[in-house]
This record gives C-alpha cells, structure tokens and sequence, in this order.
C-alpha cells in the first residue's frame, strides 16, 4: 500500500488525519464549553497549560502516558495479527499483582537481580493473561473479544480477593498489599534530571518506567517491521487464508502475538507497583487497558504513533485535573473531550482519506486494520 | 468543498471564543481566604458523608471572606497531585475528605510547611507522624451508634435488626461495634445481622448491592437497619420503603429524605469540624495534630425533628439521654472493634 501515490504523501496524510480530527474535537469541545457559559480559550488555556506550563506538569503528562504507552502497544500489537486485544485492563492487573507479589515475597535478594525479576513477572503475569485466550482463539476460534473480556473480571476480582483476604496487612483501611521491598523500587526521575538542569520537582512521580516503555515501543516496532516473525504477524493480520497458504502457522502466530500483547499490557505494572505506589491497590487501573484501545486506534496501531497518542492522552489527563480545580467546567467534559477526539479520528479519517483519494490517485486502504 | 466547510467552522467557534474572552475571568482577591476540598469516593451528592464535609465549607463560605474550590479525584494518583496543586495554587487550606486521604496529604503537608491542612478520618494506624501543619479531624462514631442500636432494641419489633456496612475497614467497623453493643446493653434478646457491600471503595458507591443486602436483611426479620455505607446507604433506603422496614441513616441528618421510614440519623458532625477548621484558620488559632469528636464534643449524636418525631416516644428519648449521659460520664465504654 505505500507503493503507489508516493510513501511522502501516505507519511503525511498519516499525521494529517489525526491532527485534523484533533483541532476539529478541540472545536466541537469549544461548542460544548460555551453551552456552559464559560469561555473555550480559558479553559484550554488552563488545560493545556496544566501538563505544557511547566516542568512539574511535563513530568505528569509522562508518569500519565507511561501506561498508556504499554496498553496502547498491547492492542495495536494484537491488531497487527487482526486481533482484538479487550483485555488489556486484566492483563496488567495480573502484571502488577505478579510484580508486588515477588517484591513483597523475597524482601532479602539484591536490587541487581530484584528489579528484572519483577519486572519479568510482570511480563509473565500479563502473558499468561493474554495466552489464555490467544490458544482458546487459536485452537477452538472462539472469539477473542469474549474471552479477552471475561478474563479481565477474572483478574480484576482474582486480584481483589487475594489483596483484601490474603495480602492485606492487618488494620490496614486501604486495600492494598503489604509494601514491596525497597531494593525493587524503581527510582523517579527528578535526580537526574535536576543534576542536567531540568527542574523537575523531586516530588514529581515520573520514574525510569518510561525508559521501560519507550524501549518496549522500539521493540515493538523492530519485531513488527524488521523480523520474519513480524512479518508473518502482519501476514496473518491482513489476511490469515493467505498466509496459510504461504505456510505461516496461523494458530501459533496468533497465540504468539497474544503472549506479546498481553506481557506488554502487563508491564503497566512496573510503573505502578516499581516506579510509584509501591504496593498493589486493589482497582488502581481505572481503565488504562480499555484507554490502550483509544491510543492504539488514534496511533494508527504503529508504535511511534502509540507512544504520541499516549502522551497526548497524558495531556488531556492532566490537565482534565487542573480544569476540574481551576475552572467550573467538570473533569468529565475532559472526558468527554476524550471520547470526541477518539470518533473524529475514526469518522474523520474516513471522510479525509476519500477527500484525499479523490484528489490524488492513492490506493483503496484497508482503514485501521492494516 | 466540505473540507472548506469544516475549516470555517472551526474558525467561526475559534473566533467565538475570542470575542467571549474577557467576559468572566476568575481573578482571584488577595484579601480572601482560600480553601481547598477534595472529596472521597461517592463524592458529592451521597447525602451523607462529603455532603456533610461539603455543608461545612458552605457554612464557613457563608460567614467568612473564602473562595473554595471542590473537586473529586479520578484517580487515585490524582489525590496527591491534586493536593499538591492546591497547595501550591496558593490554597491557604486544603482539606482532605476520607481516610485514603491519610497518606498522600500527610507527605504534601510535608513540602508545603506555609500551607494548612486537614483530614476527616486520618488514619492514626498509618502510622505517620503528623506534622504541625495538619489536623486530623477523627471521631467516636462507635459512641453515636451505641445510641441508634440501643434505640433500634427498643423499637424493634420483630426482634432481629440489621446493619448494612459499606466497606469491609476498621473505621466502619467502629459503627458496627457501637451499634451491636448498644442493642446489647438495652436488649440482650434482640439479634444484630450484619453485612458489608465490598472490600473495596466502590463498596460507598453501589447502592444496587446495598438494596440487595437490605432486602435480604428484611426477609430474615429485621425491621429495622443502620446503614453507615455512603451513597450505598440510598440503596438501603429503597429496601426499606419497599419492604416496609425502617432505616437509620448515618453521618448526615437524612431523616427528611422518606419521613416514615427513616427512625432517626447518627450524624457524624463533618460539618462541624471541616467549620470549626476553617474558622480556625481565619481566626489564626490554627492547631495541628489529633482533634476527636465524640458525644462529650458533640460531634456526633442522634436526631429527632419534626420528620421523626411521630416514631420516637418521649420515654425513649428519656433513655437515650440517660445513656448519653453515662458514656459522656464515663460510666459505659463503648468498644470500637
């Protein structure tokens, strides 16, 4: 598909798309805002400047995207092999469980061999979650979609249990596990950063978990396009007659994928449990697998896409607070703002590449799904 | 053509924006006192527990020169950012409404010495040392509930009466144990079930499982139930028009919410000490450390008014008074656990 019509046009249009149906939701948005009686410019002014006006806020938008970065990868990976990755949300539940669990379970073994060690049961955790249905998909076809989100209210209510009934210290209120050892802490940023200058407030929770997250987007992005293995991923995705007929094992590609997928989602662990609260809360995701779908889908399932949809996600979470504080717009329009960006990337992108098309002779596009 | 279309709209909303600038710009007065409230799970509009820390802060905006800002945390990372940003947003007091509250505001009140701050059921377990900065407003709510039970004996006829808990903590286990012993003391005979909606926040937020524990609750006898749940507790309250029961409402006066139906309320007086904080401030007699309200403070307590009183005889509010008086004496201890 970048053959014809120039792969600098497709590049464009690619960004294009997004930006366009971003500036059209910012408007739609102001619609909205105005219906409120309050002024439009105002509160994106406060919103933007919320995670934009500072240092502090920048660190924010990251610590916020950090996850969004590795959900957003689950489900675009998933929809390379044409699947439907809903399980995201279950998937780092596991992850995180399995990263405290070892962190609270083996409080005497050194950092050097601690902190990859959690940060590899959180991959387990989440692969697991993710095998479960990619073999159900592979091997009976029941559909993932199901599964996927079934199994989320299974880890969701495993994890509940198991913090409340098993891993609670006792006269404990919140429900959250015993604290990890500190030689797994993941450490924050703000060192660092300080000694190059950046002011970045030592109490700002941005950690070395984005490292994490960026180098999974760049592995992503080497396994996807550069390996025999990516190849037959995207093969199976396009069309997975065709690449059983050009001998690629569909069923185990599939389960593969799934295994990559979801480890990625449960990597989201290693930010939360590592990197911030240091101990497991029960329910702490509020969604994040299910905002994966948005960012994948506003990335174009590319992960250089995904890691920019996911900090602008970060943006707009930010700043959703500072707008619920500062202004008397509620934080739900932010959501709301959310939702609107994500259909006028998905309408939008229709009408756009039409207009496009029509103008310029480019070939008929698969749409997300290729 | 239609891409035009667009363009133009989004320059005609932008250019809107423009001209409506200005209109209402919330300049902050430097002669004000500002203060900050975030809210718990439920948020507000539950009718009992932030409603009542939220009733405070109107009281206190009532009489004093505040500005206040409220807002309920999306997530639980937005509680210490959201703290912190209030903090430094040159908030002269920033309260934190509910014990998750406990650890986040104890490590802001740390980085932020000028700024004061408070926090309604402050988890003294946590641990943490409390800076001098910071009041934790705690209370004997296990003293208001021994009331509410000993009066649930007396009017029970059934024998049997309920307890609805919202979540499976300590804290509410202080209600659950006041209100046990209080329908021991008056009436050995008479039988407490109890039952808790979760292990987890949403248990304040779910009033479909708070009907479904009343209803069966009623089923099995009791006539009338204490809810301490939240905005759970409204699920409750349906059970009980439905099934003819009674309920006892908690923390905020709900008695005119079903007049019939609800006996009385134990309030628990968040609106008292979020006023009493505020007050503090302004008069700059501010006090960090543990403040606790019991039935001696009178910040916590039962009510009868005009939509009560038809199911509460003079002979009981007699005996309640006499057990107020003992426990204010000393004479009854009532356990928290």
């Amino acid at each position: 598909m970048k053959e014809k019509g120039g792969k600098g046009t497709f590049l464009i249009l690619e960004i294009l798309s997004p930006a366009v149906a971003f500036l059209l939701a910012l408007a739609m948005g102001a619609v909205l805002i105005l219906s409120l009686a309050e002024n439009p410019l105002h509160v994106y002014n406060v919103m933007f400047r919320g995670g934009l006006g500072s240092i502090d806020g920048l660190g924010y938008v990251f610590f916020s995207a950090t996850p969004l970065i590795l959900t957003g990868l689950a489900v675009a990976f998933a929809f390379r092999a044409g699947l439907f990755n809903i399980g995201g949300e279950g998937q780092l539940y596991m992850g995180a469980f399995f990263c405290a669990w070892i962190g609270f379970t083996f409080p005497s073994m050194p950092s050097t061999l601690m902190v990859p060690l959690c940060i590899l049961f959180a991959a387990l955790g989440g692969a697991i979650w993710g095998l479960v249905p990619g073999v159900l998909k592979a091997r009976f076809g029941v559909h993932e979609v199901i599964n996927t989100i079934m199994l989320n209210f299974v880890a969701m209510l495993t994890t509940n249990f198991l913090v409340n009934h098993v891993y609670k210290e006792p006269g404990q209120m919140i429900p959250q596990t015993k604290e990890i050892a500190t030689t797994a802490w993941i450490p924050r940023m703000a060192p660092l950063l300080q000694r190059l200058h950046i002011q970045l407030p030592t109490s700002n929770p941005l950690n070395y978990s984005l490292l994490l997250a960026l180098m999974i987007a760049a592995l992503a992005w080497l396994l996807l396009f550069k390996t025999r293995l990516g190849y037959e991923i995207r093969a199976v995705g396009l069309s997975h007659k065709a690449a059983e007929y050009g001998g690629i094992k569909v069923g185990a590609t599939m389960v593969l994928s799934m295994v990559i997928s979801g480890s990625m989602a449960g990597l989201v662990g290693v930010n939360e449990v590592l990197g911030y609260r240091h101990r497991f809360l029960d329910g702490f995701s509020t969604g994040l697998g299910f905002t994966g779908i948005a960012v994948a889908l506003l990335g174009r399932n590319h992960p250089l896409g995904v890691v920019l949809a996911a900090v602008l996600f970060g943006i707009l979470n930010t700043g959703a607070l500072e707008v619920d504080i500062f202004t008397d717009i509620p934080r739900e329009l932010v959501m709301v703002l959310q939702a609107v960006i994500i259909i006028c990337v998905v309408v939008g992108d229709q009408v756009f590449r039409r207009w496009v098309s029509r103008r310029l002779p480019l070939q008929p596009h698969a749409g997300f799904f290729h | 053509m239609r891409c035009r279309a667009i363009f133009a709209c989004i320059f005609l909303v932008l250019l809107l924006s423009v001209l409506s600038c200005g209109q209402r710009d919330k300049e902050a007065r430097q002669d004000l006192l500002k203060v900050g409230l975030v809210f718990d799970v439920g948020g507000k509009g539950d009718k009992s527990f932030n409603d009542a820390a939220y009733r405070g802060v109107s009281q206190a905006a009532a009489e004093f020169p505040l500005e206040f800002v409220e807002f309920e945390p999306g997530q639980d990372a937005d509680r210490e950012s959201g703290l912190r940003k209030l903090a430094r947003g040159g908030y002269d007091l920033v309260i934190g409404v509910g014990f998750l509250f406990t650890d986040a505001i104890n490590k802001v009140a740390q980085d932020f010495p000028d700024v004061h701050f408070a926090c309604v059921d402050y988890d003294l377990k946590a641990g943490l040392e409390i800076p001098v900065n910071l009041v934790a407003l705690k209370f004997r709510e296990e003293e208001g509930s021994f009331l509410v039970g000993a009066l649930a004996a007396m009017k029970s006829n059934t024998k049997t009466v309920g307890f609805v808990g919202g979540m499976d903590i300590p804290l509410i286990h202080k209600f659950e144990a006041g209100y046990r012993y209080g329908v021991q003391i008056e009436d050995p005979t008479v039988r407490v079930l109890v039952n808790y909606a979760g292990a987890t926040g949403k248990a304040f937020d779910d009033p479909v499982k708070g009907k479904e524990l009343a209803l069966s609750q009623f089923n099995k006898g009791a006539d009338i139930i204490f809810q301490a749940a939240g905005t759970t507790g409204l699920g409750v309250k349906e059970a009980a028009l439905e099934k003819g029961g009674m309920v006892i409402w908690v923390d905020s006066n709900g008695n005119y919410l079903a007049p019939g139906t609800i006996l009385t309320s134990m309030i628990k007086k968040v609106d008292v000490a979020v006023y009493e904080t505020i007050a503090s401030v302004v008069k700059e007699r501010f006090q960090g450390g543990v403040r606790e309200f019991g039935l001696k403070e009178d910040g916590v307590g039962y009510v009868v008014d005009e939509h009560n009183q038809g199911l509460i005889s003079q002979v009981m509010i007699d005996r309640l008074e006499e057990l107020k008086a003992k426990i204010i004496e000393g004479q009854i201890v009532v356990p928290s656990h």
